[in-house]
């Protein structure tokens, strides 16, 4: 393939070295020194990751959380355009601005659906295993370009207003891929079997009801834990789903999947630990609740939880 | 059944529950919960240091969505994108907020589960346009915002995006878990067909739109009781109306 997910890690660590340069260059940043290594440390691991010895990936990833903790990782000063610049350039552009930030959902649509087998050269254009993203990648360089040329801007202002936001976001950007790293550990370390010991050995569930509800409330419970309903669903529906609701109720698997997997995702709702979609958005919308977001989900989920019970019991055993 | 299972990677669990209760930096208590995992799994410090490395290595992928499109975006705020978007929903008379994160949770619902998830997103969506519209459509109708409501509004946006992901990307036959899930039943001697998963989750995902559409109507009548009194009147003679819920 011509374009794979490896240039666009080469793409991010590029966009992080240009950060890292900019905080050490930036002579006003409170935070200077710590917060450009911080940055400098994460655009090794995308640009060189891969092949250095894993050891050494250990020992930055570890350096990089230690800095976010002792409160190393700070934002620069930024100028901001006055609020009647604003208006004005709202007022100058108008419905334009929307083409470019409606160009990035657009192009990744077409990439994602049109483009997955066109071949240039008998090469594929898009890396199969990965089209949703490198397509979403594209669409940023297109959009990129678009709002260069309407707003008359160079590509390094680009990269000032990249480095703003992403000092707004601070280290909350490393959280998602942190707790994925965690839970492959957790599954390395057999936590999962660990759980799944404890909720079927101590459980009761002679009544099917009980083990019903067993099913999805572990399935919320382990998504909550784990951050990520994918891990929870081969532990809690190896543990309980196959061997009690299919084998000893002989519900129907469809059923139980589908619900199983919902079930799982209010815990998703619910938990810091799935930081990409509870605790980014709470940073890029400056809340200063960071679980903001987590306590306005939080009635949708358990009321959708009740609901998922009643549903896979009386779905399951139609 | 296996005779030996260790128990201790539990510490593991009782870390991270404890580290995020007591508000440490949840980069730190990440990282702490990872080494005292492995540790209690009897992995040697090498070993350690590699799992982390290795899982961080593999999972590049999770923040190339939120990096990818900031520059864009940035640019496109410093021209004024939230001020014009503010400005583009208070032009529709009858928008409220609620009933705009009604329309885009039904949207990205609808959009998600015939494969389009791309369609939304925190940083491309939520951020430059959702949320100011959801704040502008409360403008509109009781003028300037105390913060306090400001954020809650952003709240919702982005939790709004959320649901609708979530409960309509299962539907589409074609996306990752419905793979997972049949593979995994496969293995488990239980064949399954991907069809008959994607449409078991259909009622679901109405009871997710429904409770959740229910939710921001409330957001309304909340906004109203909160910010002014007049608007109220105004407010119940549209909510009068019989909301369409079905899709």
């Amino acid at each position: 393939m011509i374009l794979s997910i490896q240039h666009l890690y080469l793409l991010v660590g590029f966009i992080l070295a240009v950060t890292a340069v900019m905080t050490l260059a930036d002579r006003q940043h409170p935070k200077r020194y710590t917060s450009a290594l911080f940055w400098g440390i994460y655009a090794l691991v995308f640009l060189v990751g891969d092949k250095l010895p894993p050891e050494m990936v250990g020992v930055g990833a570890i350096g990089m959380a230690v800095i976010a903790g002792l409160r190393g990782v700070g934002a620069g000063k930024h100028r901001e355009p006055t609020p009647e610049q604003y208006q004005a350039s709202a007022t100058r552009l108008g419905n334009k601005l929307f083409i470019p930030a409606l160009a990035i959902p657009l192009v990744t649509v077409i990439g994602t659906v049109g483009m997955s087998h066109i071949k240039l050269g008998g090469t594929l254009l898009l890396d199969p295993k990965n089209t949703t993203l490198v397509s979403l990648g594209v669409g940023c360089v297109v959009a990129l370009a678009l709002a260069c040329w309407l707003t008359r801007e160079t590509p390094v202002q680009g990269m000032r207003e990249s480095r703003r936001l992403t000092d707004a976001l601070g280290w909350a950007v490393v959280l998602p891929q942190m707790l994925g790293m965690l839970g492959l550990v957790f599954s390395d370390a057999g936590v999962g079997k660990a759980v799944a010991h404890i909720t079927t050995s101590y459980i009761n569930m002679d009544i099917r009801f009980v083990a019903v509800a067993v099913y999805v409330l572990g399935m919320a419970l382990f998504t909550i834990i784990m951050g990520n309903g994918f891990a929870a669903f081969p532990v809690m529906t190896g543990g309980v789903g196959v061997p009690v609701l299919v084998g000893v109720y002989h519900g129907d698997p469809a059923v139980m999947a589908a619900i199983g997997m919902f079930s799982g995702y209010c815990g998703t709702l619910m938990t810091p630990m799935a930081a990409n979609f509870n605790i980014v958005p709470a940073a890029l919308l400056e809340l200063p609740d960071k679980n903001a977001v987590i306590k306005v989900q939080i009635p949708t989920a358990a009321a959708l939880l009740v609901v998922n019970i009643f549903l896979l019991y009386f779905l399951m055993f139609r | 059944m296996p005779t030996e299972i260790n128990l201790w990677p539990l510490l593991g669990v009782a870390v991270i529950i404890a580290g995020f209760v007591l508000r440490f930096n949840p980069m730190l208590v990440v990282i702490v919960t990872a080494i005292v995992t492995a540790f209690a799994a009897h992995f040697p410090v090498e070993k350690i240091l590699a799992t982390i490395g290795t899982g961080f290595i593999k999972t590049r992928n999770l923040p190339l969505i939120i990096l990818l499109p900031l520059a864009v975006i940035g640019l496109l705020e410093r021209h004024g994108l939230r001020q014009h978007a503010q400005r583009w929903i208070s032009s529709i008379k009858s928008a409220t907020s609620g009933r705009l994160l009604i329309v885009y949770l039904g949207a990205r619902q609808l959009t998600a589960a015939v494969g389009l998830t791309s369609l939304g997103g925190h940083p491309q969506m939520v951020r430059p346009l959702l949320a100011p519209m959801a704040e502008g459509a409360a403008e509109a109708r009781f003028g300037a915002l105390p913060d306090k409501v400001r954020h809650k509004l952003r709240a919702y946006a982005a939790a709004t995006d959320n649901v609708g992901l979530f409960f309509g990307e299962d539907i589409f036959v074609a996306f990752g878990a419905i793979v997972l899930m049949t593979t995994f039943l496969h293995e488990a001697g239980i064949d399954v067909e991907p069809l008959h998963i994607a449409m078991w989750g259909i009622p679901t995902a109405i009871a997710a739109f429904i409770i959740h559409a229910w939710r921001l109507r409330r957001l309304d009548q909340a906004l109203a009781r909160e910010l002014d009194g007049a608007a109220q009147a105004d407010l119940s003679v549209a909510t009068a109306v019989p909301a369409k819920e079905g899709r």
